[in-house]
């Protein structure tokens, strides 16, 4: 990786950091654990990670592939718990 | 074919943060999460053909497992046992970091040494690997509390700071060899255990009730791990999401602190309510003189009052009594009471853990009220009930200056004209301290299981 290439993934980093601060600081407590589970859905994104990895060579190919079994639990399993919760959360009829 | 892949990832990442952004309304968000699954959905099929149309079939096969597991989890897991459910996630993402990380590792090291592999690189993959360790090991440590299989107290042993310190000094050592020179395959090892051990030595003095604050900053160590991996594989859609979930994760972690008046640093370093035991009663405990009452008596004061808040704490969760809370609510409103609950920011053992019990029992959201907003009316309401709270309503946080919880807001029960604490026992709470609560002239207990006496108390009530 070149330097140049580093610092405009630093800029991302920082950026992306930010925004989330932004985004994240204003939800209301009721939503804490769905916003929890779901940006736990995302941090699986190593998933695209895991892909990547499963490409060639051998033992490398073999973590490769644990590490995108973990990633689309962590994935699937995340999103479909965080929707379920939402699901629940109704105003009075 | 490259520049459509990168502008598919573009996409996913605008999706990723309006997802997010969604997330902040109640009405909105179940819309967030289904975009932020799409989101994810758009970046793994543009994964997929950026690795060229011969995709190996292990691919499929590995996710059609790690998929069909999630969901069945999902679809099982008991809306008490979300905190367990989100650390093993959480768990899992980290350990994914791990094995990309030892992945790119393995084959820069081992398979294809005439690789060039520069410092940025190197280093990505050290961090990657030490910080997807710590959160597994740590989620998994967290799990096991949350579930009971280990001690949910803290459990402290001497030289457990100095330990924890000399372990991370070999993980920093190791990673300078593998730095050094890449071949260095044992120092990569070690290290990757060293972080395993790490992560189980920094949770296990974490005691219950600050387990909302070690869940938040877990969340944020896995959103931390899959933005190094974004530095391994210099992939920009890991990097923003990793820091949006690492930001998320700091945010809420602040929250949690801020809510007990405690430092992030003394809530790491543990052993909180620990020394003082928390076994039956305290010292002072025979001084306090407690009025009882039982179940008759309990539903004629609730069924002559006008006002009422119910205050939810991790014991409603153990007792899985937040379906017949919700049965009592329904009768008391139908007789014309005005019926409403407090949440404090860490009542149980995640953020915004009773909303989502009370949420799955149909109690609707906007009679969840927050601390600060409720706090002025307790005052003005005839009849409070505790239900399996305990610190967050100890007066002793703004009377006694020399107790544990000193300064941390609590909830101001005591200041209603009747408090009912439903408790099973006299046991002392999280911080192992009395609770002068108890003591007072205006607060009378209801001893016995949450779930037992409040059925029993409804059913009274529907009688009256």
């Amino acid at each position: 990786m070149s330097i140049e290439n580093f610092i405009f993934l630093l800029y991302i980093l920082v950026l992306a950091s930010y925004c989330g601060f932004e985004l994240i600081s204003k939800v209301p407590p009721t939503l804490h654990t769905p916003l929890m589970s779901g940006s736990n859905a995302i941090s699986g994104i190593t998933i695209v990670g895991a892909i990547l990895c499963i490409q060639e060579g051998e033992y490398s190919k073999y973590m490769g592939m644990v590490a995108l079994v973990f990633a689309t639990i962590n994935v699937v399993g995340g999103y479909a718990v965080t929707d379920r919760m939402l699901q629940m959360f109704k105003k009075k009829k | 074919m490259n520049i459509f892949i990168q502008l598919t990832y573009l996409v996913a990442t605008i999706l990723f943060i309006v997802g997010i952004k969604k997330l902040n309304r109640t009405q909105e968000a179940r819309q967030g999460n289904m975009l932020s699954a799409f989101a994810m959905l758009l970046a793994v099929v543009a994964t997929l053909v950026k690795s060229g149309l011969v995709t190996p079939i292990e691919i499929f096969v590995c996710m059609l497992i790690g998929g069909a597991i999630g969901l069945i989890w999902a679809k099982k897991v008991e809306m008490t046992q979300m905190p367990e459910m989100v650390a093993i996630f959480n768990g899992f993402g980290g350990i994914a970091s791990l094995f990309v990380a030892f992945s790119d590792y393995w084959t820069r090291a081992v398979e294809q040494p005439s690789l060039s592999t520069d410092a940025i690189t190197i280093v990505s993959i050290l961090l990657s690997v030490l910080i997807g360790g710590i959160t597994f090991s740590g989620s998994m440590t967290a799990y096991g509390k949350l579930s009971g299989k280990i001690s949910g107290n803290a459990i402290v042993f001497k030289g457990q700071h100095l330990l924890n310190l000399v372990l991370f000094v070999v993980a920093i050592v190791c990673g300078m060899l593998v730095a050094i020179e890449t071949g260095s395959v044992m120092a990569m090892v070690v290290m990757g255990v060293v972080s395993l051990v790490l992560g189980i030595l920094v949770v296990i003095p974490i005691g219950g009730a600050d387990m909302p604050v070690v869940i938040s900053l877990l969340n944020s160590y896995s959103g931390m791990a899959a933005c190094t991996t974004g530095f391994v594989l210099n992939n920009s859609v890991l990097i923003v999401t990793g820091a949006l979930v690492g930001a998320s994760g700091i945010i809420l972690t602040q929250i949690m602190c801020k809510a007990m008046n405690r430092s992030l640093v003394s809530v790491l370093l543990g052993g909180f309510g620990a020394k003082s035991g928390s076994g039956e009663g305290g010292p002072s405990g025979s001084e306090m003189v407690i009025k009882e009452v039982g179940v008759e008596e309990a539903a004629m004061i609730f069924d002559s009052s006008s006002s009422v808040i119910i205050v939810p704490g991790y014991g409603m969760a153990v007792a899985q009594a937040q379906h017949v809370v919700r049965e009592m609510m329904d009768l008391l409103q139908a007789k014309g009471v005005n019926v409403r609950f407090a949440i404090h920011p860490v009542a149980g053992r995640m953020p915004g853990h009773m909303n989502v019990l009370l949420a799955e029992s149909n109690v609707p959201y906007d009679k969840l009220i927050e601390m600060d907003q409720i706090n002025d009316d307790f005052a003005n309401t005839d009849v409070v009930l505790v239900v399996g709270a305990n610190d967050v309503v100890n007066p002793a946080a703004r009377t006694n200056p020399a107790s544990p919880i000193y300064e941390m807001p609590i909830l101001n029960v005591d200041k209603a004209r009747t408090v009912i604490v439903s408790k099973r026992s006299m046991a002392a709470g999280y911080a192992g301290i009395e609770n002068e609560l108890f003591g007072y002239p205006n607060c009378l207990m209801l001893f016995g299981d949450a779930k037992s006496t409040l059925t029993k108390m409804v059913g009274e009530l529907k009688e009256l």
